[in-house]
């Protein structure tokens, strides 16, 4: 009994649910908007919502990356339920720059907050006219219903509003290049700022949550690490050359309003994960900004094609399944197929067509006996699963009881990640990354080799 | 303020210190909007109280977050059915908003329970619920009446309140539950020898974190009680919905189950008592007074006797191991009930570690007036507190270990001391006498770390920590 989990709640075949999901693949904007706010320097994210919003956004948070996450609530009460939010959240820009003296407040709206038809502008509008934002103190805010999209919408929606609130267009255009990053770790921001650094291309990333929620130990409680993007840097983005926006879902809408607001052209481009997005990647960089791709650059490119030509015959028809954010399972799935690889399953909880049409782009379309389940839940993964398994599920730990009940080898992906450590502090963009996405994949599937391997063919060289 | 430390604006009432004279925390008050609080909403305290019932279905009615959030976060461990670590979602849509989503908790509910065949189903109401005003009540009452099992709404929407005032709507849904049936004495899940024994308990606010309530159930069971049911630790339906036939509520956790306690008191005049499963001294008194309860039978007292003796005989030695370790050093507490506090703060103290920072999310009057009493003079007593007071504080008072929840952890672990968690993160049982030793055991892995020393060896050793 110990060993079954989900196992005996989960029958392989079910009647078509209309309504109920069960274990979800994704959850609710604000958390997206509040990771991408802790990207800014000196920023405080505000969740104008009830308490136990917030409380467990900064709880999945600190389970993810083991840091403080700060964040502050309007601690919505029955009367401001009836009468608006107002007054709760002009108090809390009062106690918030009188205690946290952060240099910007970005407020995220909640469901409660939506329904009740609390009007943003028009609140820090009258903040500002009453002199209750101080001097050089800024508040800025993102509309991220609970009930629309999903964390990884809040996450762009939020990256938008900063565009929204604070690029601007001097008419003096210069030469740095806008990097949307999208939702990836804070390793990964700083792996990207090395390749950019790498081709001289000069650069603002935002956000940029490298040095803000991977950060060391000190013995000092720091209200706001020195790492985020700052403000004066998101201003200049409305004179740059040209932005590259990784992941439509999470960069697309502050790319696009950079483009209509301040005319800077946008590209569109998948998350660099894997060896041919991130030679997209690389290459626009390079048509854009005008620069050489750097010798180092060539050589770690050539590095993962080496160790992807060592390891070919391991990886040579496996069958996957995986789960996780448009934006990271795109660019996932396309490098899985470079190895080799077969995607069987691929579930988000995102909803959106647009997805749909890029996954087909990229590995081509769902054959007899695939299933793309978008949006779909972990639920039906699992039912997947049981009916015809694979040999490898990628996903965020949510996986793990899946992965244990089916006996599927596991590779950890995505959000958020509880029960294992590195996720935040060793990058999977990049060729590099590419490498250590490679090392985990193979780790699993040859430890699985190895144990399954009868005594004669148990083999010490692989 | 004796101690002359800063607070934040508004929240002077909420900060003081043991030692000062007769003083009245001002606490149950919501916190300051703006304020970067510790604490949750009224959902998050019926959801935590609920979710060890493991044979019914939780059903999230809302948008996915609340679902989401609070799938499988509680090491609220169960002997069989797992159905309490799935998550269970409405995931209302926008559409859902405008135009209701009683429709769409019908559907799903029906689903689930033909998937399933729970014992019972509980719904949990979302903050949106109570803005559009889906009548969840009747919608669960005509899918009971369909499908045949108790479905209980569970009016817990965020805004209404704190998360205290989740805990009486998760009592409401269990006060609803109980009294609808009685149970089979031959279905008794525990020791076979007291299935048939007139001196029954229900155990409430034990929730069997890493299994501390088949621990404490033990114990009861050694002593000759029948547990009729745990509330709601390891919990099944059936046992619940015949606690009605107990003859005395045990009571932990104050905050969350009381208000439970007195509803059965009223209802069908079982007394209640008030214990902890903290620390030796606490636990052993848990015993007693349950056998003091039924004084027709001093055989209770005496087999309780004959535990404490056994169980002390093999903590004791190993406490006294630890406490070598540990002596002199100074704790901070900061943790969701005032109640289990001054639990630690005794547990502390027998290890000869002293408290210099305590505190809770939802303490109120009478809870931090015993601490004040209870704590050493100049210890800081703390309401609601957020992480720039209490990372002050720790310094202020030169804490080695932080004892709290999942937030406080990497506050602690960022100022260079040892962290216990003491909530759901917990991995070993913390109650009874083994989990006072087990509790010995977290505190002297964390605060005796060779990994806090090696913070002044990066060529800022001149630096103070604390």
């Amino acid at each position: 009994m110990a060993t079954e989990l989900y196992l005996k709640h989960t029958e392989a075949e079910s009647p078509p649910r209309t309504a109920l999901t069960i274990n979800p693949a994704k959850t609710c904007q604000p958390i997206g908007a509040m990771y991408a706010a802790l990207g800014v320097h000196r920023c405080l994210p505000h969740s104008h919502g009830s308490q136990g919003c917030c409380s467990y956004h900064r709880s999945t948070l600190t389970r993810h990356y083991k840091e403080p996450v700060m964040a502050a609530t309007s601690s919505f009460t029955e009367g401001s339920s009836v009468f608006g939010g107002q007054s709760n959240l002009l108090q809390a820009f009062n106690t918030i720059f009188t205690l946290y003296d952060p240099q910007i407040i970005a407020v995220h709206t909640t469901c409660l907050s939506e329904t009740i038809g609390d009007d943003l502008p028009q609140i820090i509008g009258k903040a500002t006219l009453e002199g209750k934002i101080p001097s050089g103190r800024f508040v800025l805010h993102a509309s991220t219903p609970s009930y629309i999209g999903s964390h990884a919408t809040g996450f762009g929606s939020m990256v938008r509003a900063f565009v929204d609130y604070f690029a601007e267009k001097t008419g003096k255009k210069t030469e740095t290049i806008g990097v949307f990053p999208g939702w990836v770790e804070p390793a990964d921001m700083a792996e990207l700022k090395r390749l950019l650094e790498s081709m001289e291309v000069p650069y603002v990333l935002l956000p940029d949550t490298s040095g803000v929620l991977d950060g060391p130990l000190t013995g000092r409680f720091e209200m706001y690490p020195e790492g985020g993007t700052k403000l004066e840097d998101i201003r200049r983005l409305g004179d740059a050359k040209a932005s590259v926006a990784l992941g439509p879902y999470c960069s697309g809408p502050a790319a696009k309003l950079l483009d209509t607001k301040c005319k800077v052209p946008c590209e569109m481009l998948d998350l660099p994960i894997g060896l041919a997005a991130t030679d997209r990647f690389i290459d626009t960089l390079r048509r854009v900004a005008g620069v050489a791709v750097s010798e180092t650059i060539v050589k770690e490119r050539g590095r993962l094609l080496d160790m992807m030509a060592d390891m070919h015959q391991y990886t040579y028809g496996k069958t996957v399944a995986l789960a996780g954010d448009p934006d990271q399972l795109c660019s996932l799935a396309e490098f899985l197929r470079d190895l080799d690889m077969k995607v069987k399953y691929v579930v988000t909880g995102t909803p959106g067509k647009a997805f749909d049409a890029r996954l087909t782009e990229l590995i081509g379309a769902a054959e007899e006996g695939d299933w793309r389940g978008a949006p779909g839940d972990l639920f039906a993964l699992h039912q997947k699963l049981k009916q015809d398994p694979t040999d490898l599920l990628i996903s965020n730990s949510y996986g793990k009881f899946i992965a244990r009940d089916e006996g599927i080898p596991f590779v950890r992906f995505g959000f958020p990640i509880m029960d294992r450590i590195g996720h935040a502090d060793f990058a999977c963009v990049g060729y590099r990354g590419a490498m250590r996405i490679m090392e985990k994949i193979l780790g699993v599937l040859m430890d699985r080799q190895d144990r399954d391997a009868p005594n004669e063919s148990f083999e010490l060289v692989m | 303020m004796g101690g002359g430390f800063a607070v934040l604006e508004g929240r002077e009432g909420q900060v003081s210190e043991a030692g000062e004279g007769p003083s009245e925390l001002v606490c149950g008050k919501p916190s300051l909007a703006g304020s970067v609080s510790q604490r949750a909403c009224v959902f998050c305290g019926s959801r935590v109280v609920l979710y060890p019932v493991a044979d019914a279905v939780h059903l999230v009615h809302g948008p996915v977050g609340c679902a989401a959030y609070t799938w499988d976060i509680r090491g609220a461990v169960s002997t069989g059915p797992q159905l309490h670590r799935l998550s269970f979602s409405t995931d209302l849509r926008e559409t859902d908003v405008v135009f209701g989503g009683e429709k769409r908790l019908y559907a799903s509910l029906s689903a689930l329970i033909l998937e399933h065949a729970p014992r019972a189903a509980f719904v949990y109401s979302t903050c949106i619920v109570g803005l559009i005003g889906d009548d969840v009540a009747a919608v669960c009452r005509q899918v009971s009446r369909e499908r045949g099992i108790p479905v209980l709404p569970v009016h817990s929407e965020g805004f209404k309140g704190t998360k205290k005032d989740g805990y009486r709507a998760a009592c409401d849904a269990l006060s609803a539950l109980i009294g609808t049936a009685e149970s089979d004495p031959a279905s008794y899940r525990g020791e076979s020898g007291v299935a048939g024994s007139p001196y029954s308990i229900n155990i409430l606010g034990e929730f069997n974190l890493a299994g501390e309530a088949w621990i404490i159930r033990r114990y009861y069971e050694r002593m000759g009680i029948r547990v009729q049911s745990v509330m709601t630790g390891d919990g099944r339906v059936d046992e619940i919905r015949g606690a009605h036939r107990a003859r005395l509520n045990v009571v932990q956790c104050s905050g969350s189950m009381t208000y439970l306690a007195k509803d059965m008191k009223e209802r069908y005049g079982i007394p209640f008592i008030q214990v902890s499963y903290f620390g030796i001294d606490d636990m052993a008194e848990a015993l007693y007074a349950v056998a003091t309860a039924f004084p027709e039978e001093p055989a209770l007292a005496e087999r309780a006797a004959v535990i404490v003796a056994e169980e002390l005989a093999q903590a004791l030695p190993a406490l006294k191991a630890f406490r070598k370790d540990l002596e002199g050093m100074r704790a901070a507490i900061y943790v969701g009930g005032a109640f289990k506090a001054r639990s630690l703060v005794k547990a502390l103290r027998l290890i000869g570690v002293e408290t210099v920072l305590v505190g809770s999310q939802t303490g109120n009057a009478d809870d931090y007036r015993n601490l004040s009493a209870l704590c050493d003079p100049g210890t800081i007593i703390v309401d609601d507190s957020n992480p720039a007071e209490l990372s002050r504080f720790l310094q202020l008072k030169g804490a080695n270990v932080f004892i709290g929840g999942v937030k406080e952890r990497p506050i602690a672990y960022k100022l260079g001391i040892g962290f216990c968690d003491h909530n759901h993160e917990r991995k070993i049982p913390l109650a009874g006498f083994e989990g006072m030793v087990n509790f010995a055991r977290e505190v002297h892995a964390s605060a005796t770390s060779p990994v806090w020393k090696l913070l002044a060896g990066h060529g800022r050793s001149g630096e103070a920590v604390s």
